[in-house]
């Protein structure tokens, strides 16, 4: 039996997969998409889709900036069920120190042309009433946007599809390298590249990257129209962040479309399943109260989780793998993998096509992880 | 908002014929029995309304269960198990952490609704919807029904809805009158009560019965005027004032899916002793399979006398309990839905009422999950519990796993106490 042969087989119809299709596709690749599950089944169905640009660092600051334009630009060739909103996102300071962070954002992202708006506690409070009063004010940053994560993963696999892009879903990958693909039924592709964007499951494809699974859980509650205008995110984060456990909670709420609430976020590792973990979802809750003491009372429809694939230094890891010059990797977003998907397809693609990029690519490429994993011992 | 704790040996969840005989046989041991039900009073979908005081095998059943100390929690729903051994259920006044030896579902069942044009509008509606809301008050005296769909639930709420001085126009069964016939012979061979209830009732004789016969589209103006049958391959159409649906009954399984409790054929799979597979957990009624009450009875008795140890007794109802299964495959086998009602729903029709999702959009995706996923089927606040076994039928699709809540609640109701060790103090 023949293999199929591609110029490259992405590995999963994630957000990311589907990116880096559409983008190899346009450079005239034969294209081949593998995902054992349904298009965006993994952490792509479980995200907030929430278009946020972050400043982390200033590779995340790149990255995201330079992704949310792209999102801008594809805005008005997305079709309505891919939800695209640009609600923008307030940060929620709850007290003067947090103030403090929202002025030094502010001045991060003015000098770098990103628009944003300072918020008194009057502003804040008239913008979304349904937080708790007393709050000292916030950021808004407006170009920021909300979509549908799972419908806006569709939609670019069937841009890369219109462009003669192959996907097979409900097909199982055992193995990949030395420019083939063996599924689990023994049946093979041929590349001349394979693109590992799996997710968090990514390094169980290839062995050694260091990417972990970290849980988060979420909860949508009935339609309840305007009760939030932006996505809001508290900068308390900062602090807990020092607190003693791994795992760690914070209020991060988003407008849905629909009227509905979308209530995060939890981020644990060592959770390899995926069901609810009381325990942190009450903190989660009481944490989500806190902030918006009226969300106690919505009603709450359902509960889930996902895992993000999260790497040492909090950036993804895009380009080649070292151990084999066939292997790719895409993987490694994290919590933002929603945001900077098509700009990962666009770093993918000039790296096979040779092309120049737009931002720098080596804070991405995976041969940074020596150095990294250095660094966090 | 108050949250209480309570711990039972034995707790039941359901409060239907299954729920109540479980109950009141378990309450035998002197064991602390508790009985969990999200109406305001026990009784389930059939004994809706009854009370001790009627005259009538519930009111036997219920003065049994007050006669013994069982503690009632009616208007309570379990919506979460959050560790296991404690559930989670929230009510008027508050909620409950509920620690339990030993549980047994009795969740009973609800009915299945397949879309066809028109079934939006309004007054078109579930049979055993419609019989409920007549119960609590709806007057329909003077009212013509009409009544569609398969199964012997439509004739008991057609009798009920008689007696309430509406006025029944047809019942509209699709099933062939030989399948029918063939079926009746058996209920009438077993003298069960519910051949009595059903075939025997005088209310019926002048309803006309219309085999083969189906809805295939409702119509009105946002109210229901008339129903259009198909009807020996032609289409007639009714006027009516309300058009009551069933296509017969899907098992309330989501608390046990929950729970980890396995299924088959998308019944909760129990052993001889009503055991599920997991541990201390049984189940009796319809989500076992839909049986009728006179199953739900005895089923409900030997979960409730294996939960305090009397599997001997539980035995001695086991040949009573094969003759009655035998009767629910009867009830599976001829109220098995005909392949043309697969083609009821075009294109246009709504199918995920929360969500507002067509036919058409679903019919793109080829899994519950990728349809789900792309078009919000089933993601609305009933999740799914209608669209889900109405794609089942239309599409061969199985419904995804249960998340928690299992049924909407306040979200401040979704945060648990931290777990303290369970107390163990049972005495199993
Ligand atoms: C709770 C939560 C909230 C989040 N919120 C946001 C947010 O607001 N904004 C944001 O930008 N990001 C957010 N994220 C992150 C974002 O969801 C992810 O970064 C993004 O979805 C990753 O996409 P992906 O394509 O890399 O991975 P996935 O969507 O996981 O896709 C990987 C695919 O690979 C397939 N696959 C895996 N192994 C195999 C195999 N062996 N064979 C075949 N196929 C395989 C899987 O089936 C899957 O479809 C959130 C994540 C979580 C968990
Ligand atoms: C809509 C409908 C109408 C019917 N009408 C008739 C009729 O007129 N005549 C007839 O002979 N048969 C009728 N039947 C069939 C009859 O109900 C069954 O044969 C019999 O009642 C089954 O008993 P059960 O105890 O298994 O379930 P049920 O009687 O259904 O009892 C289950 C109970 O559990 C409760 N419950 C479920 N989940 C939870 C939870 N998580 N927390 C708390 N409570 C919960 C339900 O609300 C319900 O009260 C009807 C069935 C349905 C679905």
């Amino acid at each position: 039996m023949s293999a199929e042969k591609y110029d490259v087989v992405i590995m999963g119809a994630g957000i990311v997969g589907a990116a880096c299709a559409l983008e190899c596709a346009r450079q005239k690749m034969r294209v081949a998409v593998v995902d054992h599950d349904v298009i965006g089944g993994g952490a792509t169905a479980a995200g907030m889709g929430h278009i946020v640009v972050m400043d982390d660092s200033e590779a995340q600051f790149a990255l995201t900036r330079y992704s949310q334009q792209l999102w801008q630009q594809l805005r008005p060739e997305l079709p309505d069920d891919v939800e695209y909103t640009q609600c923008g996102t307030i940060w929620v300071a709850a007290d003067d120190e947090e103030m403090a962070e929202v002025h030094r954002k502010a001045s991060y992202y003015q000098r770098r042309g990103v628009p944003v708006q300072i918020l008194s506690a009057e502003d804040l409070a008239r913008l979304e009433p349904n937080l708790r009063k007393g709050m000292a004010g916030g950021l808004l940053v407006t170009e920021d946007g909300v979509l549908y994560p799972p419908c806006a993963a569709r939609f670019l696999i069937e841009q890369a599809q219109a462009l003669g892009a192959t996907v097979q879903v409900g097909a199982p990958v055992a193995e990949i390298g030395n420019g083939r693909v063996r599924r689990a039924d023994g049946s093979e592709l041929s590349a001349g590249v394979i693109v590992n964007a799996a997710g968090a499951w990514a390094p169980e494809l290839t062995r050694g990257i260091s990417v972990k699974k970290r849980k988060g859980h979420l909860v949508i509650t009935d339609r309840y129209p305007g009760f939030i205008q932006h996505q809001l995110v508290e900068l308390g984060y900062l602090k807990s962040a020092h607190s003693v456990s791994s795992d760690s909670v914070a209020f991060n709420v988003q407008p849905r479309r629909t009227g509905q609430v979308l209530i995060g976020s939890s981020r644990q590792y060592g959770a390899e399943h995926k069901e609810v973990d009381h325990e942190i979802l009450g903190r989660m809750l009481q944490r989500a109260q806190e902030y918006m003491p009226r969300l106690s009372q919505t009603s709450a429809i359902r509960v889930w989780t996902g895992f993000r694939a999260a790497t040492p230094d909090k950036l993804p890891l895009i380009g080649p793998w070292g151990e084999d010059s066939t292997v790719f990797l895409a993987t490694g977003h994290e919590g933002l993998g929603i945001t900077t998907s098509l700009a990962t397809g666009r770093l993918l693609a000039d790296q096979l096509s040779g092309r120049a990029s737009q931002i720098a690519r080596e804070p991405y490429l995976p041969s940074r992880a020596t150095t990294m994993e250095h660094a966090h011992v | 908002m108050v949250s209480a704790r309570k711990q039972f040996d034995v707790l039941i969840v359901g409060g239907g014929p299954a729920g109540i005989a479980a109950a009141v046989s378990a309450a035998q041991s002197g064991k602390r029995v508790g009985i969990v039900d999200d109406n305001p009073a026990l009784g389930g979908q059939i004994w809706r309304g009854e009370t001790a005081q009627s005259n009538s095998e519930a009111a036997a059943w219920l003065a049994k269960l007050h006669a013994w100390d069982v503690e009632v929690c009616a208007g309570t729903r379990v919506f979460d198990q959050p560790v296991s051994g404690v559930l989670r259920a929230e009510s008027g006044d508050g909620t409950y952490q509920i620690e339990y030896g030993k549980l047994i579902l009795a969740t009973g069942a609800r009915e299945r609704f397949l879309p066809f044009p028109g079934w939006t509008l309004q007054n078109v509606m579930g049979a055993g919807a419609l019989q409920a809301l007549v119960k609590s008050g709806l007057p329909v005296s003077g009212k013509r029904v009409a009544i569609a769909g398969t199964g012997p639930l439509l004739l008991a709420v057609a009798a009920y809805l008689k007696n309430d001085g509406a006025k029944v126009v047809a019942i509209y069964e699709q099933v062939s009158r030989t399948a029918l016939a063939k079926f009746a012979l058996k209920v009438a061979a077993q003298r069960g009560k519910l051949a009595q209830a059903l075939w025997l009732r005088k209310e019926l004789r002048d309803i006309p019965l219309i085999t083969n016969a189906w809805p295939v589209a409702a119509r009105g103006n946002g109210v229901v005027e008339s129903v259009v049958l198909c009807r020996g391959g032609k289409h007639e159409e009714i006027a009516c004032d309300y058009l009551a649906c069933g296509f017969h009954l899907v098992p309330n399984t989501e608390l046990a899916v929950l729970l980890g409790c396995r299924l088959q054929n998308g019944y909760v799979q129990v052993d001889d002793f009503q055991q599920t597979s997991q541990p201390n957990v049984f189940c009796a009624g319809e989500p076992t399979g839909i049986g009728g009450v006179e199953l739900s009875l005895i089923e409900g008795q030997i979960a409730g006398l294996v939960a305090i140890g009397k599997e001997g007794e539980a035995q001695s109802l086991f040949s009573a309990r094969r003759k009655m299964r035998s009767f629910a495959e009867a009830l599976d086998r001829t109220f098995a839905l005909r392949p043309e009602l697969k083609s009821l729903a075009s294109t246009g029709t709504i199918v995920c009422r929360c969500e507002d999702v067509k036919y058409g959009q679903m019919t793109q995706h080829r899994s519950w999950r990728a349809a789900k996923l792309h078009t919000r089927c089933g993601m609305g606040p009933c999740q799914g519990r209608v669209c889900g076994p109405a794609t089942q039928f239309l599409l061969g699709w199985t419904p995804e796993s249960v998340r928690p809540p299992i049924f909407p609640v306040a979200l401040e109701n979704l945060i648990s106490e931290t777990h303290e060790e369970k107390e163990h103090t049972f005495v199993m």
